[in-house]
């Protein structure tokens, strides 16, 4: 790690204050993703700030019924919250399916959403990454990409975000409370992860010294219909070689409503409303499935190591809204 | 605690004094911010049962319990638990009574080499503390942030069921 300077803040203006007087600073949470960075050399700040401190650790339920996730709830605590599990369990199921019962007990909702991709050559600052150094080049493109994107891909970057609880907030069509210097602002999950394009060192739509406060859920949580399916190496403590969250409203038999997203193909989680409008108002057959992956995967294209996950895909996406049209288990 | 006062914030010098009360012994000692809770435990107060393995939270071989939970001590930095009550393997044992996942950890065979076991036994008195796990299932995924690579799963699995049964917990 590079020598930094080391603060604590007390409260949020004062956070925010502090990350915009001082060059080179960033905040630092649960630090799982953040200092193992560091310790490669990836991230290099000048300065720390701890917001340890600041008093984002409330779940609280909204007049409408929907959830407030303080930024620095854990990920433990936010997935075996009772509210959570009650009215928006597809949240509980995608975090517990991430990580180890170690790193939830320290990650951050906040800092979740902000960890930044797994890929190999990112992590190692003696090979190009455009992510890492723009304008240095990607070397997974032509190298080890395995774990890498099918969907959203550019020539500059093809790696995937790693995060499976945004995959859930991505399917619950979350939103991201932020404050900084320009005030509060809500920023909705389909638009805080950014795809690559030609800037792959940009990961999100995070302003500069903005800071997220909470996680707000909308109240239709889809409690009896949801499921997550994680696909990887091995069955537990792994990255998703691809992950589903599928959540149905049905009415009468048939779909009201649909959401799908996946993780570990793209740089965010990937959602497709047109394949999700597909369902609407049809019976839930493993054929409508099929004809609802096929339309998320349309544009798919893999690379060497990572083509496979196209079909992985697809499959998944019909066994997971199969699961979910079940009765959830409760 | 703190002794920052409420709404500013400090820059600390490169060297800050910090506290941590340390198997029920309060500790006081001197860090640089980069310093991890880790090395902290194992480089300035020469308790060197916490292992370090890989030292990026994949392996398990840190974990200790900081305020009753268990985390990767490697993953966070000593200043930012400045205050903080941590139980490390050398704080299980109640003078030469051994804790009674030690106890199951012996009779069942439980490790080989040995080094991932410091983690493993802290990780375990974390899932007993925490509830969730009733099933050797359970208990496998909840465990799955401690690897042993002698392979020694069967055996730390029964184990914890052992000492879980002890205390009532299944």
């Amino acid at each position: 790690m590079n020598p930094f300077t080391y603060s604590r803040a007390d409260d949020v203006a004062t956070a925010v204050r502090d990350i915009a007087s001082a060059g080179g600073a960033k905040f630092i949470a649960g630090g799982t993703n953040l200092l193992d960075l560091m310790k490669g050399n990836v991230e290099r700040p000048a300065r720390l700030i701890d917001i340890n401190r600041l008093a984002l650790r409330e779940i609280r339920r909204g007049p409408d019924g929907g959830l407030e996730i303080g930024a620095l709830v854990t990920n433990t605590d936010v997935a075996y919250n009772e509210e959570v599990e009650r009215s928006h369990p597809l949240l509980s199921r995608a975090i517990l399916a991430g990580a180890s019962a170690q790193l939830r007990n320290m990650a951050t909702t906040g800092g979740n959403i902000m960890q930044r991709t797994r890929c190999p050559y990112f992590y190692d600052s003696a090979t190009p990454c455009n992510k890492r150094e723009p304008g240095s080049g990607c070397s997974a493109i032509e190298g080890f990409n395995r774990y890498h994107a099918i969907l959203g891909h550019s020539e500059s970057c093809i790696a995937t975000h790693p995060s499976d609880m945004c995959v859930a907030l991505a399917a619950l069509e979350a939103i991201v409370s932020v404050t900084g210097p320009g005030g509060e602002r809500s920023i909705p999950i389909a638009e805080f992860h950014r795809l690559p394009g030609d800037s792959p060192h940009i990961d999100t739509a995070l302003g500069a010294g903005e800071l997220i406060t909470a996680v707000i859920l909308p109240a239709e949580g889809f409690p009896e219909h949801f499921a997550y399916l994680k696909i990887r190496d091995r069955t537990s403590y792994a990255f998703a070689l691809v992950s589903v969250a599928a959540a149905l409203r049905m009415e009468g038999g048939k779909i009201a409503e649909a959401r799908i997203a996946l993780g570990g193909v793209a740089q965010k989680p990937w959602r497709d409303p047109g394949a999700e409008a597909v369902l609407r108002g049809s019976e839930p057959t493993r054929d409508n499935f099929a004809n609802a992956a096929q339309a998320i995967l349309r544009d798919a294209r893999g690379f060497e190591h990572n083509a496979f996950k196209i079909e992985l895909a697809r499959r998944t996406v019909v066994r997971a809204l199969s699961e979910a049209a079940q009765e959830s288990a409760r | 605690m703190n002794d920052l006062a409420p709404g500013t914030a400090t820059s600390l010098p490169a060297e800050t004094s910090i506290a941590l009360t340390v198997n029920r012994v309060r500790r006081q000692m001197s860090v640089a911010p980069w310093t991890t809770l880790l090395d902290a435990l194992r480089e300035h107060l020469g308790l060197t049962g916490t292992k370090k393995g890989c030292d990026h939270g994949q392996c398990g071989a840190c974990t200790v319990l900081v305020d009753g939970r268990r985390i990767n001590s490697c993953l966070t930095l000593a200043v930012m638990r400045d205050g903080s009550e941590v139980t490390t393997i050398e704080g299980l044992a109640e003078g030469d009574a051994l804790h009674a996942l030690q106890e199951a950890f012996i009779e069942h065979d439980a490790f080989q080499c040995g080094y991932c076991t410091p983690g493993q036994i802290c990780s375990a008195a974390g899932l007993i503390r925490e509830g969730r796990a009733k099933t050797s299932d359970e208990i496998r995924e909840l465990m799955s942030g401690n690897i042993c690579r002698c392979g020694a799963y069967p055996n730390i699995v029964a184990a914890i069921q052992q000492s879980m049964a002890a205390e009532g917990v299944v």
